[in-house]
């Protein structure tokens, strides 16, 4: 079962085509790793799933509705590559306000905040904070909704390799929970710890494998390496 | 409309607001120091203060709650916060809602403490209603949120936001009547003002403070005031676009 689903799909944006002609499959309880340099076009897809971004051509659907449809709100869980959290509002604030949009409760607020790490912090205001904390508190505000779907921009940008062990621990026992991740990040190191890696470049869908499905089509354990040759060869004779 | 969320909405920019203690002191105390500073100046004069003061407190909320509401608004989008938003269950209307309701009570408190210096220590004739006197300033700042709602969209940095003020609210400032009163108006300026919401709000304030009951006109002139209200917000959740191009 495919948690998200796109045919053809195609954004041009004041004459530039952000998105080309992209036909992928995101299956239902895995991480999703939606890699490639910046500006190759992962933000402008994420909006596209979340219904902020108009298509120019082609469809997206999003647990089988057509992205962008109201119900849709309900489901998901996003952050954006900034993080969008209000900085004179505290940690559990923020938490707690995305939690009423959700209707959910007290308890969800504490587990979302103890999730990303941040329990002592909580009373701490946002602005106060480092980058990485940031993000980490808006990715709470995500997990709070409790979606079966989230969508996460560059979540572990700025992090130490210890909290980047934690988060992906954090994503990796989401997804084994049933909830489907689409995790963007333009580091390859991240890639190896996806269930399948769509890579974009200028737009393009570079390819929609598995971890060791690129390393055997590019015939190289390193996925850094498997990325340069995909780039330098074009098409791989799959 | 979901009330849950504007209700959540309006507390989490009430909790914003709380912590910003320099705003909060600069929307209170302002009012009062330039209510003071026309009784000093018109102190030889009162008769002039007698116009002015009642007016003043219908204009300071507009003012004060037309630049909190822009700046806010702006900052919702250039923070990323807004989009956000948007992907979550909340409805344009909720949110739109939600900001009105905390700068209400915002404006409430201003309005009681404006009229209370004028009332108190400033000898401003006693209105034929107090209460009525504070609906108009309330409704007055809820008209200043709307038009700050609504042109906020227009705005895409604090700078450009703030340039709205001289833009739409000087014009108003100057014709409503308190500088020069509607009736000594040239022809085509007093048929301009009439077109301006706020030349009605300081008409309601003037006019209960110089009559001994609630005229009918006072009524007239807040229904004008809430309709513009309601057509600045509706255009404001209007703007507020889920989709980009």
């Amino acid at each position: 079962m495919e948690s998200i689903k796109a045919d053809d799909l195609v954004v041009v944006r004041g004459g530039v085509t952000v998105l080309d002609h992209l036909t992928f499959g995101v299956p239902a309880g895995t991480v999703t790793g939606l890699l490639g340099p910046s500006g190759s076009g992962k933000t402008t897809l994420l909006r596209v799933i979340v219904g902020v971004q108009k298509i120019t051509s082609g469809t997206v659907t999003v647990l089988d509705r057509p992205a962008g449809e109201a119900s849709l709100r309900h489901e998901f869980g996003y952050t954006t590559q900034t993080p969008s959290v209000y900085v004179d509002l505290t940690v559990a604030e923020n938490v707690r306000y995305h939690a009423a949009l959700h209707g959910k409760r007290r308890d969800a607020v504490d587990e979302a905040i103890a999730s990303v790490g941040m329990s002592e912090l909580e009373d701490r205001l946002v602005g106060k904070l480092s980058g990485g904390q940031r993000n980490r508190v808006s990715l709470a505000c995500a997990l709070v909704a409790r979606p079966r779907l989230l969508l996460l921009d560059e979540p572990t940008v700025g992090l130490d390799p210890v909290l980047r062990r934690d988060l992906w621990a954090l994503f990796k026992l989401l997804a084994a929970e049933g909830v489907t991740l689409l995790v963007s990040s333009h580091v390859m190191d991240e890639a190896s710890r996806c269930d399948r890696l769509l890579l974009l470049r200028d737009g393009k869908l570079l390819t929609d494998d598995t971890p060791d499905g690129l390393r055997a089509v590019t015939g190289t354990h390193d996925l850094d390496e498997a990325f340069l040759r995909l780039v330098e060869h074009g098409e791989v004779a799959a | 409309m979901n009330v849950r969320l504007t209700i959540a909405t309006a507390l989490r920019v009430g909790t914003q607001l709380r912590r910003d203690h320099r705003t909060l002191a600069l929307v209170i105390v302002v009012p009062c120091v330039l209510l003071w500073l026309f009784s000093e100046l018109f102190a030889d004069a009162s008769m002039i203060f007698q116009r002015l003061a009642p007016a003043m407190l219908g204009v300071f909320p507009f003012i004060t709650m037309f630049l909190v509401t822009s700046v806010a608004m702006v900052r919702e989008r250039t923070s990323g916060t807004l989009e956000r938003l948007l992907t979550t269950p909340i409805g344009r209307a909720d949110l739109v809602l939600g900001y009105a309701l905390a700068f209400a009570v915002l404006s409430l408190v201003q309005a009681c403490v404006a009229t209370a210096v004028a009332l108190g220590l400033l000898g401003m004739d006693r209105p034929a209603s107090v209460i009525v006197l504070v609906l108009v300033a309330l409704a007055n700042a809820l008209l200043g949120t709307a038009l700050g709602l609504g042109l906020s969209s227009l705005a895409t940095t604090e700078f450009q936001a703030v340039q709205f003020l001289p833009a739409v609210a000087l014009p108003q400032i100057l014709l409503c009547g308190l500088i020069v009163p509607t009736e000594q108006m040239a022809g085509w300026l007093d048929a301009l003002s009439r077109v301006m919401p706020l030349r009605y709000a300081v008409d309601a304030m003037q006019t209960l403070t110089g009559a001994a009951a609630v005229e009918g006109r006072v009524w007239r002139d807040l229904v004008v005031i809430v309709g513009c209200v309601l057509v600045a917000l509706g255009l404001g959740a209007g703007t507020l676009r889920r989709r980009s191009a």
